[in-house]
């Protein structure tokens, strides 16, 4: 499918996204948040980086952008919509998915290969795919919170488990509610995540030779 | 003219490890027992111009909550202004 790939000033990831669409046989091309045309395109993803120099909040400017009320847009119409790090803090500063993305809990920047349990597969993205999926983490606030942890439980896609999908407390990287690595919202067609699906796309790059960012990106190519 | 300060700092029950790590390793040792709990924010002034004190203040307030300054999951805000002549501090 036509995918746009929003870059915002300070997005650093978009080629890499970009590569890893086309392997997917994604028709996938970088778009500059400032001429952005929604109804061009029938996904879009916003990769990770430092949009506008995560100025007062990870997200929060970009999310006021007018390339944001285009991504509500599809949102809205039931196109596919992926934030990918950076990405998923913009969704989450305007709104479009639930909760915050608080600092991390040890205020360090965190960059770590990290396994998450896929905790729901009735979304376009996660039908049919793996139980456990081996991705990079980069971030420095990637604190998952929302009030109602029943809530943060029943949005999760992604939890940081353990390489045999078990969700506890030590594999936390960052002190999320509930280990949460991603959230969609209730129709499952927004995807937020920390982990970067991009980076664990290419055998050559990852520890185990896996792609297992292919397993989500995959549904851009249909 | 107003000077309207707006603070965004976490909500009471959301962990802010900025300020328990300011509280921890820098005031504790010689202040224990004096010092409850440190917050550490953010801080945003703005120069209003405006009629009243409550015009200006309800202006920050509007944009902060329409602009989501602050995420009301999250964070609470606090509005505090004073007049000035020139903008000067």
């Amino acid at each position: 499918m036509r995918t746009a790939v929003l870059k915002f000033p300070g997005t650093t990831c978009e080629e890499d996204v970009v590569k890893a669409l086309r392997l997917v046989k994604a028709e996938a091309e970088v778009v500059k948040f400032n001429s952005f045309d929604p109804d061009r395109y029938q996904g879009v993803v916003i990769p990770g980086g430092f949009s506008f120099g995560d100025y007062l909040r990870a997200g929060t400017i970009a999310a006021n952008s007018e390339a944001m009320k285009g991504v509500r847009e599809m949102a809205d119409q039931g196109k596919l919509v992926l934030g990918i790090c950076n990405g998923f803090q913009i969704l989450v500063e305007s709104g479009i998915l639930k909760g915050a993305l608080l600092p991390n809990l040890k205020l360090r920047f965190i960059t770590k290969w990290t396994y998450v349990r896929v905790s729901r597969k009735d979304t376009p993205f996660t039908r049919g795919i793996k139980d456990v999926l081996l991705m990079p983490i980069a971030h420095a606030e990637g604190r998952y919170y929302l009030e109602d942890e029943e809530e943060a439980r029943e949005l999760a896609v992604f939890q940081y488990s353990n390489p045999s999908g078990l969700v506890v407390e030590e594999v936390n990287p960052n002190g999320s509610v509930q280990n949460v690595a991603g959230i969609a919202n209730q129709a499952g067609n927004v995807i937020g995540l920390m982990p970067h699906p991009e980076r664990a796309s290419f055998s050559k790059l990852t520890p185990d030779g896996s792609t297992d960012g292919l397993e989500i990106l995959r549904v851009f190519g249909k | 003219m107003y000077a309207v300060e707006l603070i965004i700092v976490n909500k009471d029950g959301v962990r802010d490890p900025e300020g328990e790590t300011i509280k921890r390793f820098v005031i504790e040792e010689q202040y224990s027992g004096i010092i409850g709990e440190v917050k550490a924010g953010k801080y945003v002034r703005f120069l209003v111009e405006a009629k009243s004190k409550d015009e200006a203040e309800s202006l920050v307030k509007r944009i902060a909550e329409e602009k989501r300054l602050f995420n009301p999951i999250v964070h609470k805000i606090i509005v505090r202004s004073e007049r000035v002549e020139d903008g000067s501090p």
